[in-house]
C-alpha cells in the first residue's frame, strides 16, 4: 500500500508535467481567441459601492480545442486523481488519517488545491488555461514535499492520537489548498492588471494572453472568501482548542500560531481593502499574494528554522 | 471593519474659532476620525503582523524560559538590548499591546455608529422605488399582470423579502444579514479580547514534575509548584483545595521508539471523595477548578549513599530526556553526607554531588552515551561522583538537574575517579571507603495545572465571530422594486414594471431577479 502511495505520487508529479508542457504549448503556439475574451461593464448603484458585473462573450459554437488544450485537461484532472490516490492508500497503509507530519499535510493540502482546481475547471472552463500556473505551483510542492519532507509510513505519536487530528488538520489543510488555488489567480491579476497598464516587459508580457483583470480577480476574491472562514475555523477555533487539551492553554504564541495568526490578519487585511472603495484592487491583491507568501512561510519556515510544540512535522 | 469611506465628511465645518480650548477639541476630533479611518485600521492590522514576527523569531521567555537563558549565553551584549526592548515578552508587551488597543479603539470608534445606522435601517422601511424603474442595472415587465400591488407584496413576503406598498409601488429589499454578520463578526473579537483579559487577571498555573509513590506526592498551593503564576486579580490563599498522588505512569513504544501511548494514573484528594483517575497527551484530567495536563515524562533515578561514617541516604533524582530515546541528564546532591558522628560538625568541602547520564536502555558496548531505545529494557547509569563544596550555601538559585559549574570551574567541587555505569543494585565504592547504590528509577511526569476563566467566553465569542463572518461574507444586500400601471379602458390585465439592484457585489443576482418577477408573475 505504501509502494503503491508513492508510485502514485510519481504518476501525479509526471501528469502535472505533461499538464504544464501540453499548456505551454497552447500559450506558445495557440491562437489568441483560445483565451476567452471578457467584457466588463461597469455599475454605479444609487448609493452602492460600484458593481462590477462580468459578463462572458458567449463562445462560438463548438470552438475547437487544440489536441494539446486538450490532453491537457484530461492529465490535468489524471494528476489530480492520482494524487488524491497517493492521499488515500497513505491513510490505508498506516490505519489513519494520512496527514500526521509534514510530508501527508504537503500532499493533504495539495490534493484539496487539485480538487478546487478541478472544480474551477469543469464550472468555468474559459479559465482553463491558468491550469500552467496550477501544475506549475503542483509539481513544486510536490517535489519539495518528495524531495525534502518524505518520511516512510509510520503510526501517530500520541500528541497527535486526538480526533481533533481530523478536524483541526483537515480544516486548516482545506482552508491552505484554496488559498494555494486563490493565490494562482491573484499573481495572475497582477500580470494581466499590469499588462492593461502598459506594461509589457516580462514577466507582464504573460499577462497577454490571460482572461481579462476582472475576472481573475472575482475568481481570486471568492477562494479568498471560500477558504477564509475555514481557516478561522481550523487555525483559530478548532487549534486552540485542541491546544487547550494538549498544552493546557488555548493560544500561547508558538511560532506556528504566531504564523498562523499572521496569515489570518494578512487575509483579513485583504478583505478589508477588497471592499474599500479607495484601496486599489491591485494593492489588494498584492496583500492576498503576502498573505500567501505567510503560508508558505508557516509551512515551511516555521518547521525549518523554529522549533516549538508543532515540530512533530518529521523534519 | 471601520467607517465606509462612501460616507460624506460634514459639509458644514464650523469655522475655526481661536482659542485652546477649540484646538484641542478639533484636534482631538481630528485625530479620533484618522483613527477610524479604514485606511489606518488596515495600517494597524499590518502593524499587527508584523510586529507579532519577532515573537517567532526570538525566544520567549513566557514559552521557553531556557532558550532565552541559551539566547544570554550566546549573544552577551545584544540580549540586554533585546531585553529592554521586550523582545522576549513580545506579547506582553507595552508596544504590541500600543498596536492592538488603538486596533480596538478604532474598531470601537467604527462599530458604535455603524450599530445605530444599522439598527435604524432594520426599523425603516425600504426606500421609495425610483422613478424610472428601466433606469435600474436589472429591468424586467410583465405585460399581462391580472393581481394588484398586494399580490405582488405578498409574493414578495413569501419568499422572506421585507416589504412595503407605496401607492402602486412595492419596495423590497433583503440581505441585512450582512451588516449583522459583520456586527457580530467585529463585536465578537472584541468579546475575545476581553475573554483573554480575563484569563489572564483572574487564571492561575502552576508546572512540576511528580514523581511516583505516595510519599511524593503534592498539594496546590505555590509552593509545590517548580514554576507558577497568578494573575492579579488571583488570591493564593483560595485556590481550590487539591492533593494528587501518581500512582503509576505507562508508557508504551514502537519498536523504532516512537511514543505510542501514555497515561498517568493518579489519587486525588479534595476534589470531592477521594479517588482515582487517569489522565493522558489529548486528555486532560478535569477537577474543579483547575485542569492537569500532562506535558512529559521521564525517569528519575534512585542513589543510596553510604558516607565515610556509615551513614546512608536515600534520594532520587528525576533526570531530564535530553533525546527521543529518553538519554536522561541530571545530577543528585548530598549535601549533608560525611558528617561526623562525634563532632556532629558538617564539613562544607565533603559534600558529595553525582551526575550522571541515565540510558533507559544502555548500549551493550562501549560508548555508553546515549540510549537506544525509550523504555527500560537494559537500563544502565552512567555516574560521575564529585566531592567538595556544592555551592548551595552561597544563596544563588540553582538547577537542580546539573551541578554548579562554576565550583567544579574553580576547583572546589572535585570529580572523584573515573566515571562508572552502573546497573540497578550496582555499588560503587569511592576512595574514601563511602559506597554509592543505584537502587533503580521512578517514574516521574511534567504536570501543568491550569486554570482559565476565559477560555469558555473566548470559544464562544469565536464561534460567533465565525458566525459572523459568514454573514458578511456571504451575505447581499439588494434591492427590488415593482410598479404596477394605471389600469387602461380596454383589459383587466395592467403593465407591471420591476427593477432591481444589488447594493453590494453579488454576481448572481441576475437569476434571482429573474426566478422573483417569475415567481410574482405566477402568483396571479
Amino acid at each position: 500500500m505504501a509502494a503503491l502511495s508513492d508510485a502514485l505520487l510519481v504518476v501525479a508529479m509526471l501528469g502535472y508535467l505533461v499538464a504544464m508542457i501540453c499548456y505551454a504549448a497552447v500559450y506558445a503556439f495557440g491562437e489568441r481567441g483560445v483565451v476567452a475574451k471578457v467584457a466588463t461593464r461597469e455599475l454605479v448603484g444609487a448609493g452602492g459601492p460600484p458593481v462590477v458585473e462580468v459578463v462572458e462573450e458567449v463562445r462560438k459554437p463548438a470552438p475547437r480545442q487544440s489536441w494539446a488544450d486538450r490532453i491537457a485537461g484530461w492529465v490535468l484532472m489524471l494528476a489530480g486523481v492520482a494524487q488524491i490516490g497517493s492521499l488515500i492508500f497513505r491513510g490505508v497503509a498506516g490505519h489513519r488519517l494520512p496527514w500526521g507530519n509534514m510530508y501527508e499535510y504537503v500532499l493533504a493540502a495539495t490534493s484539496v488545491a487539485a480538487v478546487a482546481w478541478i472544480v474551477v475547471m469543469v464550472r468555468r472552463p474559459t479559465l482553463r488555461h491558468l491550469g500552467l500556473y496550477v501544475a506549475l505551483t503542483q509539481v513544486v510542492l510536490l517535489g519539495v514535499a518528495a524531495l525534502l519532507l518524505y518520511v516512510p509510513v509510520g503510526p501517530l505519536v500520541p500528541a497527535l492520537d486526538s480526533y481533533w487530528l481530523a478536524i483541526h488538520v483537515t480544516a486548516v489543510a482545506i482552508s491552505s489548498g484554496v488559498f494555494l488555488i486563490g493565490f494562482v489567480p491573484a499573481g495572475l491579476f497582477l500580470l494581466r492588471a499590469g499588462y492593461d497598464k502598459g506594461k509589457h516587459g516580462f514577466p507582464f508580457s504573460l499577462g497577454e494572453k490571460l482572461p481579462a483583470a476582472a475576472v481573475l480577480e472575482r475568481l481570486s476574491f471568492r477562494l479568498h472568501a471560500f477558504a477564509f472562514p475555514i481557516w478561522t475555523f481550523g487555525a483559530l477555533i478548532a487549534g486552540p482548542i485542541w491546544a487547550e487539551s494538549a498544552w493546557g492553554r488555548y493560544w500561547g504564541w508558538d511560532p506556528k500560531e504566531v504564523w498562523a495568526f499572521i496569515s489570518w490578519i494578512v487575509y483579513a487585511g485583504y478583505l478589508h481593502a477588497r471592499a474599500t472603495p479607495s484601496v486599489k484592487q491591485t494593492t489588494a491583491t498584492w496583500i492576498a499574494v503576502l498573505g500567501f507568501l505567510t503560508m508558505l512561510m508557516n509551512l515551511f519556515g516555521v518547521n525549518i528554522f523554529f522549533t516549538g510544540l508543532h515540530s512533530y512535522g518529521g523534519l | 471593519m471601520t467607517t465606509t469611506e462612501t460616507r460624506p465628511a460634514p459639509a458644514t465645518e464650523p469655522p475655526p474659532r481661536p482659542g485652546w480650548g477649540n484646538f484641542v477639541l478639533g484636534l482631538a476630533r481630528g485625530l479620533w476620525r484618522q483613527l477610524t479611518s479604514m485606511r489606518t485600521a488596515l495600517v494597524l492590522l499590518f502593524l499587527l503582523a508584523v510586529a507579532s514576527i519577532p515573537g517567532s523569531v526570538l525566544p520567549q521567555s513566557n514559552v521557553e524560559i531556557e532558550k532565552v537563558q541559551t539566547f544570554y549565553r550566546e549573544h552577551p551584549t545584544l540580549a540586554p538590548w533585546v531585553e529592554k526592548i521586550d523582545g522576549f515578552n513580545v506579547f506582553g508587551s507595552p508596544w504590541f499591546a500600543a498596536i492592538y488597543l488603538l486596533l480596538f479603539t478604532s474598531l470601537i470608534g467604527c462599530v458604535v455608529p455603524r450599530l445605530r445606522d444599522h439598527y435604524r435601517a432594520i426599523r425603516s422601511q425600504p426606500p421609495k422605488a425610483p422613478a424610472r424603474l428601466d433606469r435600474l442595472p436589472h429591468h424586467a415587465s410583465v405585460a399581462d399582470f391580472d393581481g394588484d400591488v398586494s399580490a405582488v407584496a405578498a409574493a414578495l413576503r413569501k419568499r422572506r423579502w421585507r416589504v412595503v406598498v407605496r401607492d402602486d409601488t412595492v419596495s423590497a429589499e433583503k440581505g441585512y444579514l450582512k451588516e449583522t454578520g459583520n456586527l457580530v463578526f467585529h463585536c465578537s473579537l472584541l468579546a475575545v479580547l476581553v475573554a483573554v483579559a480575563l484569563g489572564s487577571w483572574y487564571g492561575w498555573h502552576g508546572n512540576r514534575i511528580l514523581v511516583t509513590g505516595k510519599d511524593s506526592g503534592f498539594c496546590n498551593s505555590l509552593q509545590q509548584y517548580d514554576e507558577s503564576k497568578l494573575g492579579p486579580r488571583v488570591d493564593e490563599g483560595k485556590l481550590p483545595p487539591f492533593c494528587v498522588t501518581l500512582d503509576d505512569f505507562e508508557a508504551t513504544f514502537q519498536t523504532s521508539g516512537q511514543p505510542k501511548q501514555f497515561r498517568a494514573s493518579v489519587t486525588v484528594e479534595g476534589d470531592g471523595p477521594t479517588r482515582s483517575a487517569s489522565f493522558s497527551v489529548n486528555d486532560p484530567l478535569r477537577l474543579d477548578g483547575a485542569s492537569l495536563y500532562l506535558l512529559g515524562h521521564g525517569y528519575a533515578p534512585i542513589l543510596r549513599y553510604t558516607d565515610r561514617f556509615g551513614k546512608t541516604q536515600t534520594k532520587e533524582g528525576p533526570f531530564l530526556s535530553i533525546d527521543g530515546m529518553q538519554t536522561s541528564t541530571g545530577a543528585i546532591s548530598f549535601p549533608d553526607a560525611n558528617v561526623d558522628p562525634a563532632t556532629g560538625k558538617r564539613d562544607a568541602n565533603l559534600q558529595m554531588g553525582f551526575d550522571g547520564i541515565y540510558m533507559p536502555t544502555a548500549p551493550a558496548q562501549a560508548p555508553f552515551l546515549r540510549s537506544d531505545f525509550p523504555a527500560e529494557n537494559n537500563p544502565g547509569l552512567l555516574l560521575t561522583a564529585y566531592r567538595g563544596n556544592l555551592g548551595l550555601d552561597a544563596g544563588i538559585p540553582s538547577s537542580v538537574y546539573r551541578l554548579d559549574q562554576t565550583q567544579i570551574d574553580a576547583g572546589r567541587l572535585k570529580p572523584v575517579g573515573e566515571g562508572k555505569l552502573l546497573k540497578p543494585g550496582e555499588s560503587w565504592t569511592l576512595d574514601d571507603g563511602s559506597t554509592v547504590q543505584f537502587v533503580g528509577t521512578k517514574k516521574y511526569i511534567v504536570l501543568s495545572v491550569r486554570h482559565d476563566p476565559g477560555q469558555g467566553i473566548a470559544l464562544i465569542a469565536a464561534v460567533f465571530a465565525l458566525g459572523g463572518l459568514m454573514g458578511s461574507l456571504f451575505g447581499k444586500r439588494r434591492r427590488v422594486f415593482f410598479r404596477l400601471a394605471s389600469p387602461s379602458p380596454t383589459s383587466s390585465s395592467r403593465l407591471l414594471e420591476a427593477g432591481g439592484l444589488p447594493r453590494t457585489d453579488y454576481p448572481g443576482f441576475a437569476e434571482e431577479f429573474a426566478s422573483t418577477v417569475a415567481a410574482v408573475r405566477e402568483k396571479t
